[in-house]
């Protein structure tokens, strides 16, 4: 496992490959400057939030969602193609008896183009060691106390596909809108370690 | 190599290769349960070490039980593995 990210050599060593490249004319600080930005254009936990309030109004989205997510985001005009390439996505769904929660156990991989950046503890070695190991007890920590006949599954993202937790729709909220559904969705919903 | 099936068992080879792999330590020498397969990626180990063309493969979700992995836990790890990381367990296929 590699380790802790914010730390590191390797932000020192990725900061002098940066001005290398800027000294040899590669490569200007703006035009890199430009490409960040590129990709986190309108990256944030507001779209999946918008992913999950329309999968909860409708049951063609929320199938269409979960057989390829990548085939269905653009009906709520988004897409996957934020990055240097196409990444797949993968949604998995909360039910009554089932709870998914998300990791990169070699990394920190996670939907960045789509959402922004991942929560500083999602880096952590401890989250990552941990929640492989004892989810229940790392979710009871979140303040997320499943019923003990909850099963759950842990998602590792060790390859190229991404992964997206579609929350369980909260009792008594009928009548909301998709505007006031989505408000109430959270990024750590999105992860798994919040029930919304 | 016939691709596998979902259902099928397969097991993680127990390699330690030098260099750069995305088959997570933890779940080598274990076996799991094939998913899915999720589509077809450069091998990452080859990418990384700067192959001019390197393999492409399945790429399949893989779940393993935390009794499994760990000698306890009730619930599921599943993880994203390249074909070439994996051996075919025969006679177990899991109809789970």
């Amino acid at each position: 496992m590699s380790g802790e990210h914010a730390s590191v050599p390797v932000a020192a060593r990725v900061r002098r490959l940066e001005e290398r490249l800027i000294d040899a004319g590669v490569v200007g600080q703006d035009q890199l400057d430009a490409v960040l930005a590129a990709m986190l254009k309108g990256a944030t936990p507001l779209n999946g939030a918008r992913i999950v309030a329309r999968a909860w109004s409708d049951d063609g989205f929320r199938a269409r969602l979960l057989a390829d997510a990548n085939a269905a985001l653009p009906e709520v005009g988004l897409s996957m193609k934020g990055g240097i390439q196409e990444q797949r996505l993968k949604v998995v769904a909360n039910t009554p008896h089932a709870h998914n929660v998300l990791v990169c156990t070699l990394c920190s991989c996670y939907p960045i183009g789509l959402l922004g950046p991942s929560p500083s503890w999602y880096k952590s070695e401890a989250y990552r060691s941990r929640v492989v190991r004892e989810p229940r007890a790392v979710l009871a920590e979140f303040g997320l106390h499943l019923p003990d006949d909850t099963a759950i599954t842990v998602w590792d993202s060790s390859a190229e596909s991404r992964y997206l937790v579609l929350p369980r729709r909260p009792d008594g909220t009928g009548g909301l809108s998709e505007p006031e559904l989505a408000a109430l969705v959270t990024r750590e919903g999105l992860i798994g370690t919040a029930a919304v | 190599m016939t691709e596998f099936r979902a259902g099928e068992r397969v097991r993680v080879r127990a390699t330690d290769p030098a260099g750069h792999t995305r088959a997570p330590r933890y779940v080598r020498g274990h076996t799991g349960r094939i998913v899915e397969m999720q589509g077809r990626w450069a091998l990452a180990d080859e990418v990384a070490a700067g192959a001019a063309a390197p393999r492409v493969e399945p790429v399949y979700t893989v779940a393993f039980a935390a009794r499994d992995l760990w000698g306890a836990g009730e619930h599921e790890v599943t993880v994203d593995l390249w074909e070439s990381y994996m051996e075919r367990v025969e006679g177990t296929r899991d109809e789970r």
